[in-house]
């Protein structure tokens, strides 16, 4: 009796670990694939069949990629893109947030909704006109445009999400810190901000990623001051395939940083059901 | 007078973020119907929508957006609940492991389509596997146009691969929240795994499934840089073709009708599971 249940806990421990590795390999296996292709010579690229390991490890193809004309600009565009996102949405958004965390008003539940829904709105729909608008007020292909919609893509998550970090500071501390004596806005800044700063910074990477992987607008927004990826998609068609590798294992470094960074808030990201 | 400033505050407080919003986002929504729906003369017209209809790619874009969606959501879903139920048994590791499931959470459409192109170009990895294999002798030509059901398949695998994560996290999260009660209920009664999942969790996590069917539907209507790195445009889509209109035949009014054509679909793909599976957004709640 108790041998065929030991039996049995250990083969469903061999399944769990089991689907969990075939699972991790599904995901790992071609970000390992693409850092090879990223890693070898630009003849490599060519090479049949292709060696499965890192033999001939090489810099080159991304030597060529970062020193190709317009590379290096977009990356900067790109980080520089990332960064005003950032502050605008995070300077924007987490007051609404906090406000969404901490009142009861009329209407909240209608706010609460349309931020919703403002995530959903396809990014053409947004670029297209704002394109049109753009070349009228001296925005279009300017970095500052692209950071006003990647904002405007932000906004509702950093607005839900800062909400979701300022309902976990409790609020009798903030009434504590203003029976001792503080005033509302010297509560916040000393007793919520400290609290709410890990969660606000998981807010910020996150509104880096999304603004570092946006193509559609970036592309459709700009025409020389390119982001890397609108920069990579623009070129596809007249770029080699070592180019388009080290072009994508580019993009990619910063995922694998900033998830891990931000790995304890990742269930808030797209938001659970939350209680 | 106190009253009153603290009742002004949560407004106040949410001025910045509603006033960007309306200019970003809502102006934007208008003029992009303005740009589709609007004569140069300032009429209503259909001129551009009926251009757009009698473009040569506009049905296969339509029947590809239709398809990909068909093929990469009920994947995903399932993907992602193996994936969270895997980590929800919260096994020695399942940290990493979740890590390691959720990488994709931060990489775009376009890197994993050229991570993907790695892999199904002709000289590229999976061919040369095959070849070593003794499965293959010469390369197969996974993104020919000539074999455009492979070339289906390598778009569902690439996007299925990359946006199986969001899914995971909703779900993840939508677990989290079921009380442990309910799982040991179902012990007592002597329910094994495979039952438990079926009649007690799944139930449970309809709110959670879903938002992540509505979440994503509604990109899968706006797939299109992993679809341009793959197939090029042997398989037109939706949202490529409102890219291309713009970008490369400088037409913002068709490109537009696309972009409006698309968020119809989006609005009504939400109508659809909101009544279909008949739980309120209040109820499925994912803020």
């Amino acid at each position: 009796m108790r041998s065929s249940h030991s039996r049995r806990y250990i083969s469903s421990r061999v399944l769990l670990y089991g689907s969990a590795i075939v699972l991790a390999l599904w995901t790992l296996v071609p970000l390992y694939l693409v850092a090879l292709a990223a890693f070898s010579t630009k003849q490599a690229t060519f090479q049949w069949p292709k060696p499965l390991l890192p033999t001939d490890f090489s810099t080159e193809t991304m030597e060529f990629f970062v020193n190709t004309r317009g590379v290096l600009g977009s990356v900067g565009n790109s980080v520089i893109v990332a960064l005003l996102t950032i502050v605008a949405s995070l300077v924007i958004g987490a007051p609404g947030g906090y406000a969404l965390a901490r009142f009861r008003f009329r209407g909240k539940d209608t706010v609460s909704l349309g931020l919703l829904i403002s995530k959903m709105f396809p990014t053409a729909i947004l670029s297209i006109p704002l394109a049109v608008a753009f070349i009228q007020l001296d925005l279009y292909d300017t970095i500052w445009g692209v950071a006003l919609i990647h904002t405007a893509m932000a906004l509702p998550f950093v607005v839900i999400i800062t909400s979701g970090i300022f309902v976990g500071v409790p609020r009798d501390l903030e009434e504590a810190a203003q029976t001792l004596g503080c005033n509302r806005v010297q509560a916040f800044l000393r007793v919520v901000m400290p609290l709410a700063l890990p969660g606000l910074a998981a807010a910020a990477i996150f509104t880096f990623v999304i603004s570092w992987n946006e193509v559609f607008a970036a592309t459709i927004l700009t025409l020389r001051n390119r982001t890397l990826p609108a920069q990579v998609l623009s070129s596809l068609n007249d770029s080699p395939l070592y180019y388009r590798y080290a072009g994508g294992f580019f993009m990619i470094v910063p995922a694998l940083i900033f998830i891990f960074l931000i790995r304890k808030y990742l269930l808030n990201l797209w938001g659970g059901v939350s209680k | 007078m106190r009253t009153k400033l603290e009742s002004a505050l949560p407004y106040s407080l949410l001025a910045p973020t509603l006033i960007f919003v309306t200019l970003l986002i809502v102006v934007p929504i208008f003029q992009a119907f303005l740009l589709a729906f609007q004569a140069p003369d300032g009429s209503f017209t259909l001129e551009y929508f009926q251009k757009m209809a009698n473009d040569t790619s506009f049905r296969d874009s339509l029947k590809f957006t239709f398809l990909l969606l068909l093929f990469i959501v009920p994947a995903q879903a399932v993907l992602a609940l193996v994936m969270a139920l895997l980590i929800h048994t919260r096994f020695r590791g399942h940290t990493i492991f979740l890590y390691i499931f959720a990488i994709p959470l931060g990489i775009s459409d376009l890197a994993a389509g050229i991570a993907w192109l790695s892999i199904f170009t002709e000289r590229g990895y999976l061919n040369s596997i095959l070849s070593q294999l003794g499965i293959l002798e010469t390369p197969f030509l996974f993104l020919s146009y000539q074999n455009l059901p492979a070339v289906f398949g390598t778009i569902v695998v690439a996007e299925s691969w990359r946006a199986t994560a969001i899914v995971m996290t909703i779900l993840l999260a939508g677990l989290q929240v079921i009380p442990r009660d309910y799982f040991e209920a179902a012990d007592v009664f002597g329910a094994n795994t495979l039952k438990r999942t079926l009649y007690v969790v799944l139930p449970l996590l309809r709110p959670s499934l879903q938002a992540a069917l509505i979440i994503r539907t509604i990109f899968a209507f706006q797939t299109f840089s992993v679809v341009l790195v793959l197939a090029g445009r042997v398989i037109p889509v939706l949202a490529g073709e409102s890219y291309t209109w713009y970008v490369t035949n400088r037409n913002p009014n068709i490109a537009a009708a696309y972009a409006v054509l698309v968020l119809i679909f989006t609005v009504a793909a939400t109508w659809f599971y909101l009544k279909f599976l008949q739980t309120s957004t209040a109820e499925a709640g994912y803020d």
